[in-house]
């Protein structure tokens, strides 16, 4: 007996696998048997067979004739022969001669009979394979009726061998063969218990099981010493076919934790051979206690259905994040290795349970880790990168020498002695820190070179982040500020572009008073012309000349107080001489007027003045400057927009041509109707134009386009008909037809509010959990932590005896020691880099 | 109401006369002086009594060995003013830039001759109205409808004049010597009159009562001479360096310390002096024993008969005999001047030396009566400076700014910007202000938001306690939100045993930034007003209550946080996002180009570029600009317009995420406190 087992079992992976190759002397199939005496006489001692005798033919054994041919092969595999004996018509022995024994199959064993079946109870070959076996394998496979009977096994086995419990709901049927099989196998690795029993189900498994279907339990009794507890048991999940009875058992014998120090790739163990896959806990130094718990813990979670390996970090040079916790192989070859950042072992589980959830959760934590990336990209790509155009100019600048020899450093000592040095003193107020001051200055510098050898004009410069008293006491308060100080009178403030070409302008415009007093006719002629004074001749300008009867000295003194305020900005004079009339009505107004030289054309413009406050005045100046038909450039495209009024621009590649200036001009220059802005830009010089463009054609449409643009309504942009010339005509009528509502906008002007571009570090989140967090203990510590939460007992405390709480605690204590103490002693000593890691953020003290 | 006082500015009551004014001042130390310097800049009726014939007659006699403990720094490298005072500890505050301790003194440690000189010359050369030689004995109250807080206060000096005042504002300092009183404290000699020559120690055994610095001064003084000093208090030694409290144990004074512990010659002993007794022998020496010992003694007999702690506990600490024991813990609050009906309570615990005040320095019982000084520290004791010099400076301004509101009319100072210099108001305070670099997490700055978001108002150094009563207490309106600006040390860094030098102290990355240790600002966003219940249930340990959102400026070694992409670029994130809009600057072209294709600015453009001040930019600018992706240059664009769309329609934003060189920070060099 023990000798065929002995057989039986070496042969038998072999055997389940290549189920028909089993080498044998002899026929495969059914053998043939002329007589009686003949099959008994050739009975080996030990081997089995399955015998029937038959007379001639009956016709009522056919159907199971034709089974027990069949399972014949089936049988043959497990060294059972399977003999037809046909009895000769006068035998009366005991196998031919009753009639019943006709009926019923014998097995024997050597020559000794072992159990007679009856053909009803072998109906196919399932049920033969199965009965022969069981009846075989009686000790090998207990059968129990009682719980009190399994319980019993249970006992008598506990830390000797491992029990293999299964029932069916019935013998004879295909689980029941695989079972019988599987036992064939494993019958003296493990021990088998059978049941046909539905309450033993009950008993032994979890939830309301089907007893329709067949269960089986792999108990590990080996390993278990509690005489009071179950063994712990692992339920087959598949369906019980012998290839999976067979794998689960391979698992169960596999080691539960398998330790690796080498690259995952190349690791391969039984289960992924049996296409399961392998996770991997990765692990480290110090943290190897522990991890190595988590992951018995995680292994017995996933006894039957995945791998536990043990990686350590320590020992293998893993490319990946160093958060990074889990690791998981499947069997499919060319997949790669995952690695993942998991917060519980209830995660591992599933990722390995729901297959389908394993693809998922991969992308998620793709997802996730590109979002983390992200995150972290916003935090170290994003958030960290400087997304202020002018702030990063001006760092990257910052190495540049700045030539500021021309320019005076004033302190608080020297501020007030130095303004007298020359009749104008111009100061930038700034910031040495503050991006915008610093591109003014760069500005400044430039202007400085400028106006280099100007006489009058000394150019200074005060750092308010070294002098905030000065400052304050000037009544800077804010950064760039640029005043400009004549001596006993009032300093003025400079409120233009923060331009060179302005702001030297501007110096230079407001050496003359504003206005200024011509005494002569022939100054305010040669003021017009733009010779007078000569201070300003090299400076083109419209120049303004207000003139005033004796009589209207209201409008004159409104005149010189909004000169006070536009200057700098307007080249002003003014003429009250007794012959301010002739003056006036050489260019048909009369007094108060105002004449207009404007720059370049040079032909003068009489405008009556009919209002006389400042405000007004101002205002009125402001508008007088527009230009009917402007090319919109950069500075001076505020301006036209004060008028909140829609654009009818022209968009041209260079110089517009005569005929459309020509055209739109006297399209402009109905001013009765005032309703628009006609306009046009230069791409050449206001290259920004482009963008523009773009913005309203995604690429840029055949020059020259003449489009309207409501700016301050709605924001649509319509394009004049490219194929339509531009007249005045065509495009008064078109205009009409966008009144009428007939055109279709090509475009219309985003109203997106200028929201937060990034977002900011959220440290009230972060500092939150600190916020509750009371023991400084609790805080984890990423070099120290363990890749896994700790699950909430050890495994082996299921089973083990039942102080499971003292358990539980010391190791909570040993943890604390890996885990807490650094935290308890150095007080947040942790090394730069775990600080760094995204757990590590919550700082241990805090 | 003013001018009717005024008038009648001699006013005769129940047949005493008394002198008006709005404002009496007791004390002329240097709360008592900056006050009043405060009131005469702001032209108000006011006097200060002194007991003595010249100002600061505290630093006159204290502390007995003439060394102040306050630093005086010469140099900073820097010109700022404003900045220097962070670290000039002696100087009052105003506007005459004479009166800067360092022109009187160059000592890092200056003589407090010197102060006396100081407050002498502060008095005189600002003018301040200081009535000296007058003790105030006696102050009581008159109920009167008419007063501004319901009560006159009447003040009695030791010549029975009497004084009537609208308010009243106690500088008076803490002055009265604390005593314990226990079995043989008649053998104690006190710190106020103890010898201060080291030659009266020589070969002595001290025993010295008392941690502070007083006690350690005195320690220092006679280590050299001294067999061997002991130091016997409550509570355990509190290094300033380790508390960040300035009132704690200075370097300067631990001498001892090392001697203690490197060869314990000398030490520290805790105990409750309260269970102490002394008795002397009859060679004169002092032994200690326990005041248990002592109550059943036996009176008639002599020393001997009174058990020793070392005849049961032989090795007992302080067996050995002390030629002298000195006391030097410290002083109290003077309340016996004030009648009852001012109900000047002590505080409780171990604030039990000051008088009960709120957070605005007013008293608990009494309206109208202010405590500024040294007297006022309960508000932020082993916290912050308020009981010093260089910080009560400036919780004496807020008060009085709190008293110009309140009386005057007159509100709190405040600027108002445009909101695109939201970033850098915050930045220029944080790196130069003074009042809230001293008086951390006690003043802080508030920007009042106005509607809309686009412009707010800046208020300088106000006391967050009272926070909930900003609106009341400022007359400013806080409708649209608010930003607190205070500066913290990291919570838990400090401590009496608390390791302040471990390493990686110092964070150095702005996404850090809420763990810095070191002192750093911190910024509180509230949508509201907290309100008074809110500032009462804040958390443990936090100054204000939970904000709707917080932004730490991460610590920095140099405390100058103007670095622009450490410091300024998260702030701006920070303030984006309260305020949810887009602080950037831009180029006068961007502007340009959003006003064609937007139908809203952002705030700098709208405030800058349309308004005619837009930045233009030197040309290498708007080169780096458009190197750094963040400008698009469109000068070399092609007429043929066949660009793929891709590459342009994203606007301005697409491009910046596209083009963006990460800033990498320099570890080892941003992480800079640690080495």
């Amino acid at each position: 007996m023990s000798a065929q087992k002995d057989r039986w079992v070496s042969s038998l992976v072999f055997l389940l696998f290549c189920a028909s190759s089993i080498p044998r002397s002899g026929s495969v199939g059914l053998q043939q048997e002329p007589s009686p005496q003949h099959y008994f006489s050739g009975l080996e001692a030990g081997k089995a067979s399955l015998a029937f005798f038959t007379p001639g033919v009956s016709p009522g054994a056919q159907p199971f004739l034709e089974q027990i041919e069949s399972s014949a092969e089936a049988l043959q595999d497990y060294g059972i022969s399977v003999v037809k004996v046909n009895c000769p018509k006068d035998d009366v022995s005991r196998y031919c001669g009753k009639e019943n024994a006709l009926r019923k199959a014998f097995l024997f064993r050597g020559n000794r009979l072992i159990r007679e079946f009856p053909t009803d109870a072998l109906f196919d070959v399932n049920s033969i394979v199965a009965n022969v076996l069981f009846a075989l394998l009686f000790n090998e496979v207990k059968y129990v009726e009682t719980l009190a009977d399994l319980e019993n096994t249970e006992n008598v086995l506990k830390g000797k061998s491992n029990m293999v419990f299964a029932y069916v709901p019935a013998t004879g049927t295909a689980e029941h063969r695989a079972v019988m099989e599987a036992a064939f196998v494993y019958g003296t690795v493990h021990q088998f218990v059978l049941t046909t029993e539905a309450a033993l189900l009950k008993a032994t498994s979890h939830d309301d099981p089907d007893v329709s279907s067949a269960w089986l339990l792999f108990c590990h009794c080996q390993q278990a010493t509690d005489p009071a507890q179950p063994c712990r048991r692992t339920a087959l999940g598949q369906p019980l076919t012998l290839l999976n009875i067979h794998r689960h058992l391979k698992l169960m014998g596999a080691p539960l934790v398998t330790e690796v120090a080498e690259d995952p790739e190349k690791v391969s163990t039984v289960h992924l051979q049996l296409g399961l896959p392998l996770v991997f806990i990765l692990s480290q130094k110090e943290t190897y206690e522990a991890d190595r718990r988590t992951a018995e813990f995680v292994a017995w979670q996933l006894l039957g259905k995945a791998g536990v390996a043990l990686l350590s970090r320590d020992l293998v040079d893993l490319n990946v994040l160093h958060r990074s916790n889990i690791a998981l192989k499947t069997p499919d070859e060319g997949m790669p290795i995952q690695y993942l950042v998991l917060e519980d072992t209830d995660e591992v589980i599933t990722l390995v349970e729901d297959k389908n959830k394993v693809k998922q959760i991969q992308e998620d934590e793709q997802q996730e880790e590109e979002e983390e990336e992200d995150e972290d990209g916003k935090e170290n790509n994003n958030q960290d990168i400087q997304d202020d155009q002018v702030v990063e100019a001006v760092s990257r600048d910052k190495k540049r020498e700045l030539p500021l020899e021309q320019i005076l450093v004033l302190t608080e000592e020297n501020f007030h002695s130095s303004l007298s040095e020359a009749a104008r003193t111009v100061v930038l107020f700034y910031a040495s820190w503050e991006a915008v001051s610093l591109a003014v200055l760069r500005s400044y510098s430039e202007v400085a070179a400028r106006l280099k050898g100007t006489p009058g004009v000394l150019l200074c410069r005060v750092n308010c982040w070294d002098w905030p008293g000065l400052c304050s006491q000037e009544n800077v308060t804010q950064f760039p500020t640029i005043k400009i100080y004549k001596e006993g009178q009032q300093s003025v403030t400079y409120d233009g572009m923060w331009g060179t070409e302005e702001l030297s302008s501007f110096i230079l415009l407001s050496r003359v008073p504003c206005p200024l007093k011509l005494a002569s006719m022939d100054e305010a002629e040669g003021y017009l012309r733009g010779e007078f004074p000569s201070e300003l001749s090299s400076h083109h300008h419209t120049s303004l000349l207000g003139v005033f009867s004796t009589a209207s000295s209201e409008a004159r003194e409104a005149f010189e107080e909004a000169g006070n305020i536009l200057s700098g900005h307007v080249r002003m004079g003014m003429y009250f001489e007794d012959d301010a009339l002739a003056l006036s009505q050489k260019y048909s107004v009369s007094p108060p007027a105002l004449l207009l030289a404007r720059s370049g054309g040079r032909s003068v413009e009489g405008i009556a003045l009919s209002k006389h406050s400042v405000q007004d005045m101002v205002q009125m100046i402001r508008y007088e400057l527009l230009d009917i038909f402007p090319e919109i450039t950069v500075p001076n495209l505020p301006r036209y927009l004060q008028l909140r009024k829609p654009f009818l621009i022209l968009f041209s590649a260079g110089d517009i041509s005569q005929m459309e200036s020509k055209e739109m001009l006297k399209l402009a220059e109905r001013r009765a109707q005032q309703a628009f802005v006609a306009c046009w830009l230069n791409l050449k010089k206001t290259p920004v134009g482009h963008g523009i463009l773009r913005k309203y054609f995604s690429t840029t449409p055949s020059l020259p386009v003449l489009l309207w643009v409501n700016l301050h309504a709605g924001g649509q942009v319509f394009r004049f008909p490219p194929e339509h010339s531009i007249t005045e005509m065509n495009i008064l009528s078109w205009l009409e037809k966008l009144q009428a509502g007939l055109e279709i906008p090509s475009s219309t002007l985003s109203e997106e509010d200028w929201k937060p571009p990034l977002p900011a570090y959220d440290f009230l989140q972060m500092m939150e959990p600190s916020m509750s967090e009371l023991s400084p203990h609790a805080s984890p510590r990423p070099g120290d932590i363990p890749p896994v939460p700790h699950p909430p007992k050890s495994p082996g405390e299921d089973t083990a005896e039942g102080d499971t709480a003292t358990r539980e605690e010391s190791s909570q204590e040993s943890r604390a020691e890996e885990v807490g103490s650094p935290g308890r002693d150095l007080r947040g000593t942790a090394p730069r880099l775990a600080a760094r890691d995204k757990q590590g953020k919550r700082h241990s003290e805090l | 109401l003013g001018l009717a006082l005024y008038a009648s500015s001699l006013c005769t009551v129940s047949g005493a006369t008394f002198l008006y004014h709005d404002y009496c001042v007791i004390g002329a130390g240097p709360a008592g002086l900056q006050v009043a310097y405060f009131l005469q800049q702001a032209s108000r009726d006011y006097i200060v009594f002194e007991r003595s014939h010249a100002p600061g007659s505290f630093f006159a006699l204290y502390p007995r060995h003439r060394k102040l403990i306050s630093i005086n720094k010469q140099y900073t490298g820097k010109s700022n003013s404003e900045f220097n005072l962070r670290h000039d500890w002696n100087s009052l505050l105003s506007h005459d830039r004479r009166l800067l301790f360092r022109h009187y003194s160059r000592d890092f440690f200056p003589n407090a001759d010197t102060m006396v000189h100081y407050l002498e010359d502060f008095a005189s050369l600002l003018k301040l109205q200081v009535q000296y030689n007058t003790a105030i004995i006696h102050v009581t109250l008159e109920k009167n409808e008419q007063a501004w807080n319901g009560h006159y206060f009447l003040l009695t000096d030791q010549d029975r004049k009497n004084y009537k005042c609208s308010s009243l504002l106690v500088a008076a300092g803490m002055w009265v010597p604390n005593v314990v009183n226990f079995p043989g404290s008649e053998y104690v000699e006190g710190y106020e009159t103890v010898s201060i020559n080291p030659e009266d120690f020589a070969g002595q055994t001290v025993l010295i009562l008392g941690r502070g610095n007083s006690a350690f001064e005195t320690a220092e003084n006679i280590l050299g001479v001294t067999n061997f000093i002991h130091m016997v208090s409550r509570s355990r030694v509190r290094l300033s360096w380790a508390t960040h409290y300035v009132g704690d144990l200075r370097a300067i004074n631990n001498g001892l310390l090392d001697t203690y512990q490197l060869k314990s010659l000398d030490g520290l002993l805790e105990g409750d002096l309260e269970d102490l007794a002394i008795v002397k022998d009859k060679k004169g020496k002092l032994h200690i024993t326990l005041r248990f010992y002592l109550e059943n003694r036996n009176i008639s007999a002599g020393i001997d008969s009174i058990t020793l702690p070392q005849d049961e506990l032989d090795n007992f600490a302080t067996r050995a005999p002390y030629d002298r024991v000195i006391r030097c813990l410290g002083w109290k609050f003077d309340f016996s001047i004030y009648n009852r009906s001012l109900r000047m309570m002590p505080g409780k615990g171990n604030i039990k030396k000051y008088p009960q005040i709120k957070p605005s320095y007013e008293s608990k019982g009494t309206r109208g009566l202010f405590v500024l000084g040294t007297a006022s520290h309960s508000v932020d004791f082993r916290k912050s400076a308020g009981g010093f010099i260089h910080g009560f400076r400036y919780t004496t301004r807020a008060v009085h700014r709190l008293l110009e509101n309140r009386h005057h009319g007159v509100p709190w100072p405040s600027t108002v910007y445009p909101i695109t210099q939201l970033t850098n108001s915050i930045i220029k305070r944080v790196n130069e202000a003074s009042g809230l670099y001293q008086m951390f997490s006690v003043l802080a700055d508030i920007i009042l938001l106005r509607e809309n978001a686009t412009a707010f108002e800046y208020l300088e150094e106000y006391p967050i306690g009272v926070l909930a009563e900003l609106e009341m207490q400022t007359g400013r309106k806080a409708h649209s939100g608010l930003f607190v600006i205070i500066m913290e040390y990291g919570r838990n860094f400090s401590g009496a045993d608390k390791d302040v030098f471990y390493y990686n102290r110092a964070v150095g990355e702005a996404q850090h930034a809420w763990q810095s240790n070191f002192l750093h600002p911190v910024i509180y966003y509230y949508k509201h007003l907290p309100t008074e219940r809110e500032m009462k249930l804040r958390p443990p340990e936090w100054p204000l209550p939970r904000p709707d959102a917080i932004h730490h400026i991460v610590e920095d070694f140099l405390t100058d946080w103007t670095a622009p992409n450490a410091h300024i670029l998260p702030l701006r994130r920070f303030l984006e996002n309260c305020l949810s809009t887009d602080l950037r600057n831009f180029f006068a072209e961007s502007c340009f180009l959003f006003a064609f294709t937007h139908q809203k600015l952002p705030p700098f453009c709208q405030q800058g570029y349309l308004r005619m001040q837009g930045l233009v930019g030197s040309q290498e600018l708007r080169h780096h600009a458009v190197q750094a992706g963040l400008l698009q240059d469109y000068t070399h664009t092609d007429f043929s317009g066949d660009r793929p769309p891709d590459s342009h329609d994203g606007s301005q934003e697409q491009l910046m995420r596209d083009h963006a060189i990460p800033v990498r920070p320099l570890q080892h060099l941003v992480n800079a406190k640690d080495e």
